[in-house]
Parts: C-alpha cells; structure tokens; sequence
C-alpha cells in the first residue's frame, strides 16, 4: 500500500462517487460528484469503475503527496494548471507520482470542479453503497467532511501500467436544457418566458446544496407555499423572492417551493461546471429530446474507456474539428457522436 | 371489484423521475393513496425503477430511461393508482419520550400565550395526539406527522431558526414533527426528544417509515438526559407497541 497526502486544498473539495440512492424515502439525500461525466473519465483514465470514489476539489489550488510508494492518478474537469515538481502534467490523462513526488493543481481556470482518481480507487466504510461526503448528515469516508491538509489515503501501490489521455467530447457551450414542471403550472406564461428568455448568473453563495440564480425576479400565481414534495438532481424552485435556486447534489429531498423546471439530466454537470458571474440562458426541450439525451449521456459514460489513448499517441483530429467549426455545428457535450475521430491515430 | 378513484396527475420532474401526484393540498385520503402506490411498488416491482419517494400528497419515482420511457412508465403506474388504497390493518406504532418546555423546548410558552392557554395545556393536547408518519425528508429521519390536533394549528414563524437542536419536537402550520439532525426551522419548538429517528452505526438506521403512527409521552430533564445517553450508545430508547 502507498499513501497519498493532501499537502494542500481549499474549501468545497470533498470525497465523491455516484452517490447515495435508495434512502431518500428516509430524508437522506444523494451526494455525489457534481459533474460525473468528468468524475467517470478520471477514473477511466486509472481504470477504475466510472463513479468509483474520488477526490471532488473545488475552484481553489490543491497538491497531493505520494509517500511509501509511487502512485498512479489522473485529473479531468475545470482546467487547471497542473505540475509534479515543475514539469507540466496534462488535464484529461494519468500520471504517475513516484514515492516523495507531489502533484501541485492551480486554481480552476473556468468552472468550479476537477476530480482526481486514483489508480485503485479511494477505499473506506460505505453507507448505502456510496463513500459520497454529505457533510449535514454526518457521512462520508474515509473523511465525513471536506478535505483539510494533512488528510490522506491509503491507496494500491502504482501498476506502473503506461500513461493515458482520453478524448472527450468538445463542451458544449450553449444554453442549459431543462424540462418544464412539475409545478410550472404555479407561474403563468409571462413568468415561464421570462425565465426561458433571461439572462441568468450563478450567485457567489452557491454550494453542493443548491445554486442561486441572480436574474430577474419570478412571480408566482398563487404564492410561493406548496406542500412539500419530492425533489431532485436539478430542480429549480423559486421561492418567494423571486430568485431561482437549481438544487444540487447535496439538496433536501424534499421541498415546498413550487419547481418552475428541472434541469435534463445530461446538463446537471455543465450547469454544476458553470462558474459563478457567467451569464448563461436555459432552453425548454420536450421529454423525448431529455431522455434521448439522458441516454447518450450513460452510453458516453459506459463507453469512456473507448475513448482512452496512449499519453504520447497522436493529437485528437484537429481537421475534423475545425471543419466542424467552420461549418457552425452545434456541438453537443453528450452526443458520442458529434466529434468521432474518423481515423483513429 | 371496487370502483377505482380518479387518476392521479404525472408531473414530470426531469428525465428520470416522475410526480405522481393525488392532490395538492395536505389530504389524508391522498396520503394513503400515495403509501399504497410506494407498497404497491416495493411488493410488484417495474423495471427501470430505481427508487421511489413518499410525500403527503405524491410519490416521486426516480426511473432509469435507458429502461423505460416517460409514457411507458406512466401507462403502468396509472392503474396501480387508480385502485383504492387497502383499508391499514397492522401499522407500527412507536411511543416517543419528550421534554417538554425550559431549555428544551423554547417555545412553548410563546405557543401557550399565543393560543390563550397554559404551557401544561399543550403539552396534554400536543402528547395527547394520535400522530401519523406522512412522509420522511429534508434531512435524514426528519418525519413529518399528520393527526396535530386542530387547536394546535398555528402559522410558523415569521423568521425561521437557522439552526435548531438534534431532536427538536416541533410544531409548524398543520403539522407536527420529529426532527433528528441539528437543522434550519421555521417551526415552533416544543420539546426534545432522546430518540434518534437516524443513527448511522445502529440496526435500523431509520427508526421511522411513512406509514408509522406515533404518540408521545411527557419526561422530565433527567430522564431525558439518562435516556439521551442510552440513545448515544446505540439504543432505540423508543417504545414500539404492535397493533
């Protein structure tokens, strides 16, 4: 066994995985990665299970150590400068820190989340199935809380297997799909435009909890209490002033704010990756788009180690992106299909 | 064959999950509805199904739609919905100890002013109450209960608590409430009790199902104390009665 030692972190990184399910019936709400799809290819790239458990580091700098051993890791999501003792290590591929080295991450250049798999996995106790932190209820392991320095983990020693980079889907950048309901019927038709049509920012005071949307205020028909029902990964409630908030992995499970729409389930992760003061829009799109979307999104993330390519191999085919540019496709993030590489290097 | 009742509406929350919902208001007849759909899920389960969650007036079934799509899913739910809920024979009933008042229940004497009456008197009518579990959320094991006694009913506060004690025993609107974890609340604080209704390391971990009745009982602070440390250690500290 090798370690690995947090040398540094900020606030808002934690211990994720796929999350908790099966008790929300009981108040306990899911947890889990805010974006999976760069939780799955973290951990593709160390050939673990997709949401195998790792290391969610929030918009501020962190540095791991690796002591008693070498250890293999890899990092995907919100770019950042990356570096093991001054040489360049790249977002999108493993790399492996020998014994004493220590991986040092700047802040996130644009997003919020960058996760860190390690060859492996994290290991600890599991509460229904997940090692997810859910700092409110007390769980998570091997930490119930978020990471401090001086925190580490007991991890395989590193396979030496070669190093790796994975070709993602370009990001999308365009607005953030969601359905309508289930209480847009608590809003009329000028309040739904005035959502759909807006201009929204995520508020600086956002969390794993829920993001509050800074736009213009939304009215209610007939006031903002309703009994209390379900919620889920996404749902964007208004409560009575007016500012929407899109609750997130960590939201209660149930709520009594009327739910004007419900972010698709292939845009959670960008809505969660959108960093706080950048203006972005929603779009309505019908339930069949959402789960024809739904579906590509699992099938990308079932399909990632496909995608997996040697670390010194041949770059992504740049002719066929910037055809694809010039012809102004829209490009979707969950669409395995918009960015093939027709020849594989 | 009994007539069946009017459908319920289906209320998409996102791609994967779906609101079935029987009423919009707080009903106890839509309750049942909603505890006889979650079992009769748990007893005949659809594929694609991934997880169901009671509400007082809905069920939010969260699905797979790699498995099954919104329509198919919603063409099978909707004669399990229709059907009237089987009449409760066997429900669990738990006996929760409370201290009420002082320290403990901060509240109590604004509540007694407030209704014209002596704390003494609400503790009779809140621990008189024959409660329901209608639902479970927000924060691990926090029950929602049905059944407070009407003169009991009371707006909540104007500015909600932003933090209120582990099991806070609360009143707030029509409902009454056990809370297990430390929490926000805009409710009325009437006591608190030693039982966890959550506990990780013990067996069960939830204490509580939608469905349960419950009725309290008054201690004092010394007990409550003796009783939280038992609690501590693992024991349920509750008293289960079986119908």
């Amino acid at each position: 066994m090798s370690r690995l030692v947090v040398a540094s972190i900020g606030p808002a990184s934690s211990v994720q995985d796929g999350g908790r399910h099966g008790a929300q019936r009981y108040g306990l709400t899911v947890s889990g990665a805010m974006d999976r799809l760069s939780l799955a290819a973290a951990n593709a790239l160390v050939g673990n299970e997709p949401f195998a458990a790792a290391v969610e580091i929030g918009p501020f700098g962190a540095a791991f150590t690796a002591r008693d051993g070498a250890v293999r890791v890899a990092i995907s999501g919100a770019p950042r400068n990356a570096d093991v003792a001054g040489n360049p290590v790249a977002m999108d591929a493993s790399v492996t820190l020998k014994d004493g080295e220590t991986l040092t991450l700047g802040f996130a250049r644009g997003g919020a989340f960058t996760y860190l798999a390690i060859e492996g996995a994290i290991k600890g106790e599991m509460v229904f199935g997940s090692l997810a932190v859910n700092a409110r209820a007390g769980l998570g392991s091997p930490y119930p809380r978020p990471l401090q320095a001086g925190d580490e983990f007991s991890v395989d020693a590193a396979s030496g297997a070669p190093e790796l980079r994975i070709e993602l889907p370009r990001p999308v950048s365009g607005p953030i799909r969601v359905l309508l309901g289930p209480q847009d019927d608590e809003f009329d038709d000028a309040n739904k435009a005035l959502f759909l049509d807006s201009e929204w920012k995520i508020s600086a005071t956002s969390d794993r909890m829920g993001y509050r949307l800074e736009g213009p205020a939304i009215k209610h028909l007939h006031g903002h209490n309703i009994v209390s029902d379900g919620t889920v990964n996404g749902s964007i409630q208004v409560p009575g002033n007016g500012a929407p908030i899109a609750l997130m992995m960590d939201r209660g499970t149930s709520g009594g704010y009327p739910k004007i729409a419900t972010v698709t389930t292939a845009d959670v992760g960008r809505l969660a990756q959108t960093s706080a003061g950048t203006a972005f829009r929603f779009k309505a799109v019908s339930m069949a788009q959402a789960q024809d979307e739904a579906r590509k999104f699992a099938q990308l993330v079932r399909n990632l180690p496909d995608r997996l390519r040697p670390a010194d191999g041949v770059a992504l085919n740049i002719e066929a992106l910037s055809d694809a540019n010039v012809a102004g496709y829209a490009v979707s993030a969950v669409d395995a299909g918009t960015w093939q590489v027709t020849a594989e290097p | 064959m009994a007539a069946t009742l009017p459908p319920p509406r289906l209320l998409p929350s996102g791609d994967s999950a779906v609101t079935v919902e029987f009423s919009r208001t707080i009903d106890d007849d839509a309750n049942q509805r909603v505890l006889a759909l979650d079992k009769a899920l748990a007893a005949n389960p659809i594929d694609g199904i991934t997880e169901t969650v009671p509400t007082y007036r809905s069920l939010l079934v969260h699905y797979d739609p790699g498995k099954i799509g919104f329509d198919a899913l919603g063409e099978k739910l909707l004669p399990i919905a229709i059907q009237p809920p089987p009449p409760v024979t066997t429900a669990r009933r738990w006996r929760i100890p409370v201290a009420y008042g002082g320290e403990h229940g901060i509240d109590l004497e604004d509540v007694a002013k407030a209704l014209n009456t002596t704390p003494d008197d609400i503790v009779a009518r809140h621990a008189g109450g024959d409660y329901k579990v209608a639902m479970i959320g927000f924060t691990p094991g926090w029950s929602y209960l049905s059944g407070l006694d009407k003169s009991l009913h009371m707006s909540r506060r104007q500015s909600p608590r932003l933090l209120t004690p582990a099991g806070t025993i609360s009143i707030g609107g029509v409902q009454a409430g056990i809370q297990c974890l430390a929490a926000p609340s805009g409710w009325h604080l009437l006591g608190r009790t030693p039982v966890r209704t959550y506990q990780l390391h013990r067996n069960p971990t939830f204490l509580t199902e939608p469905g349960d009745r419950v009725t309290f009982f008054a201690i004092d602070h010394k007990a409550f104390d003796e009783l939280d440390r038992a609690a501590e250690a693992g024991e349920i500290v509750a008293e289960q009665v079986v119908a």
